[in-house]
């Protein structure tokens, strides 16, 4: 992206356009990735509500694959899952691996 | 300068002193002069003596600064002839108005005032007391200052004291500062 | 027809805002503005503006409110003086920056310590840099006339930068003068209807305030902001003549007494300036060729036009109402110095200091300063480049 220079940026550094921040891609600040295991998922959407940047998917009131181009890697998801029979349906796996 | 008159006023906390510097300049805005009203602001206490000054001048006044010459010095306060000098800086030619029941002579030697110089007395405290029935002698003294300066007619003053405390107080209170501020004015004598 | 009143410069600038009827005034008390704001919240008590009052807490409160409601929208007045100023100044920066045309008049005053409530002004001296565009008045007409101004410079589409409006502390905020007020209709034809740039209460068009700019995009905002600060004197040049039209009074970047002929001059703000003028009429009357220089926008400094007005005499004395501690010299000196600076022929220019905390500054004063520069005029020795006057020894 060409950054602008000092007679295009707004007055007051103003942001005229609503939910630009969608624009600024956060996924490479990831170190550890969560995976989804649907088998052991029992769309309770836990995940959903904990995630803190909106990164779980949700259609038609079930839960879709991850986001990957902003999930930070964060873990929450992981942590708060309570998976099906003691089986987690988001783990995390180091990125690179 | 010689059409710029500057009037320095001497009085106490509570006498109402800076509130006739204030009339006399809002009187004196008639016919285009220029006008200013000033105290020396110090810490505001009831008794604590205080200077207020006044400018009046066919031209623009520019200068904002403390009156050091006056051609007149009204002293609202006889009590305070024994611990101020009132006399300070005071013009060869310079009108004295004094609030005292004393005699004009008798006030003359006391101020020590050159043959040059005027001095008028005038016994506001009383007046404001048989007219407005406290002893608040500004409304008197502005009529003894507006006499002796001939700055503005009688009837031009009494329309403006009308005016400045018609806002605040009771139609009593009015009639007997106009009554004060016009006996001030027929009362003064010099000696 | 023009009103001819006898009122005070506190008295004078509250109307002037009552004319102006901003949308909301968020202020906190502080001698000697206290008086004009009281006045103020009278007329919004009597229904004389339709004016909103934030009462606050502080002077931080007061400016952080007015940030926010100017984003909001609104047309925003506050005032203050002294440890006000010195309180707000975290918020002043975020005022300037965000672009906000918020009017402020500053009544200035001494700072603390050691405590003093007279007029001086280290207070406004203080926020010379924080990005606000700064009007100086000498008298009580000038700061009526400066503040309806102000909107106008203010809230060019050119410009948007905060306002401040500064008058002396007691020897003008509290004497009674001669002034003239317009019409309340003339006032508002004037200043016209406000417009913001992106209001926040625009639903419409949602807009984020205050982000967060790291290294790659904070000098290309500075650079804009240097960059508008160049466009304030046309702005306040072709505000004048707008304002002349309707009051009849003149109103440049500065003003300039008998200078063009002169030889010798001083350079002073606000109120000591107009004592100075009779002063410099003596010395005509007497021969000698003075002249006098009262910077009007002070911020941002018209250097160029000052140094052009200045670079004929022979000496010079800039008069300061503030030092700056630890600094070369004190903050108008530094501005007339740099000014000078490029020229090869320029005057001999020294710098005193006057008038500290409420110190009467007399016609003497000006009377010593300019004996004293018709010495190094003639002699080219000068005893002492800074020093104190009226300050005992």
């Amino acid at each position: 992206m060409k950054l602008k220079n000092w007679k295009e940026v707004n007055p007051g550094s103003v942001i005229t356009e609503p939910g630009s921040s969608e624009k600024f891609k956060t996924g490479s600040w990831r170190s550890s990735k969560p995976i989804w295991i649907e088998e052991n998922c029992i769309q309770c959407l836990f995940c959903w509500i904990y995630c803190p940047d909106n990164a779980i998917k949700v259609k038609d009131g079930k839960r879709g694959e991850f986001d990957y181009e902003y999930c930070k890697g964060c873990g929450i998801c992981a942590l708060e899952c309570p998976g099906k029979k003691g089986n987690k349906a988001i783990i995390m796996v180091e990125e690179g691996k | 300068m010689a059409d710029t008159l500057e009037i320095r006023w001497h009085g106490r906390g509570g006498q109402g002193t800076v509130t006739a510097a204030k009339v006399l300049a809002d009187a004196c805005l008639s016919g285009g002069r220029h006008v200013q009203a000033f105290p020396e602001y110090g810490p505001e206490r009831a008794g604590a003596p205080l200077r207020a000054y006044n400018r009046v001048s066919s031209h623009e006044l520019r200068m904002h600064c403390p009156v050091l010459h006056p051609q007149v010095v009204s002293i609202v306060d006889a009590t305070l002839l024994d611990s101020i000098n009132v006399t300070e800086g005071a013009k060869e030619d310079a009108a004295f108005i004094v609030n005292t029941s004393k005699d004009p002579q008798e006030i003359r030697k006391k101020l020590n005032a050159l043959p040059t110089q005027k001095v008028y007395t005038i016994d506001a405290t009383r007046i404001a007391i048989e007219n407005i029935g406290r002893a608040l002698p500004n409304a008197p003294m502005l009529g003894a200052v507006c006499k002796v300066t001939g700055l503005v007619t009688l009837e031009h003053l009494l329309e403006d004291v009308r005016k400045s405390f018609g806002k605040k107080f009771s139609q009593k209170i009015i009639d007997g500062n106009l009554e004060a501020t016009r006996r001030g004015y027929e009362e003064v004598k010099e000696g | 027809m023009a009103k001819i009143v006898a009122v005070t410069g506190n008295e004078a600038v509250a109307n002037a805002l009552r004319q102006v009827n901003p949308d909301v005034c968020a202020a906190y008390p502080i001698t000697p503005q206290t008086d004009m704001m009281q006045r103020f919240s009278g007329f919004v008590s009597d229904g004389k503006v339709k004016t909103e009052i934030i009462l606050v807490e502080s002077e931080h409160s007061s400016m952080s409110a007015c940030v926010g409601a100017s984003a909001a929208g609104g047309r925003v007045i506050t005032a203050t003086s002294s440890q006000g100023l010195a309180l707000m100044n975290e918020i002043l920066y975020i005022a300037s920056g965000t672009r906000l045309p918020i009017v402020m008049p500053v009544v200035n005053r001494a700072l603390s310590a050691p405590l003093n409530i007279h007029g001086d002004h280290s207070d406004a001296m203080g926020a010379r840099d924080s990005g606000w565009i700064q009007l100086w008045s000498e008298n009580a007409q000038e700061a009526y006339d400066n503040t309806i101004q102000a909107f106008r410079i203010a809230e060019h589409m050119d410009i948007r930068l905060p306002v401040m409006i500064c008058l002396d502390g007691f020897i003008i905020s509290h004497s009674i003068e001669r002034i003239e007020y317009l019409e309340d209709e003339q006032v508002q034809n004037f200043v016209g209807e406000f417009k913001q740039l992106y209001p926040l209460l625009d639903l419409a068009h949602p807009v984020s305030y205050g982000p967060l700019i790291l290294p790659d995009y904070y000098m290309e905002f500075r650079k804009a902001q240097a960059e508008v600060n160049t466009k304030v004197p046309e702005v306040v040049l072709d505000v004048a003549a707008d304002f002349e039209k309707i009051s009849g009074r003149k109103y440049g970047l500065f003003e300039t007494y008998r200078l063009e002929d002169a030889e010798i001059g001083i350079v002073i703000l606000n109120s000591a300036a107009g004592t100075t003028k009779d002063v410099i009429d003596e010395f005509r009357n007497k021969g000698i060729k003075a002249g006098l220089l009262k910077p009007r926008l002070y911020r941002p400094f018209p250097y160029v036009e000052t140094g052009e007005a200045l670079k004929h005499l022979k000496a010079l004395c800039v008069l300061d109402r503030a030092d700056s501690f630890g600094s070369s010299f004190s903050p108008v000196y530094m501005d007339i110095a740099s000014s000078l600076y490029p020229y090869n022929d320029k005057p001999i220019l020294i710098n005193k200091i006057y008038g500290l905390g409420g110190r009467d500054y007399l016609p003497e004063h000006a009377e010593i300063v300019l004996n004293e520069l018709i010495d190094i005029a003639e002699t080219g020795n000068v005893k002492s480049y800074k020093e104190y006057i009226g300050v005992r020894e």
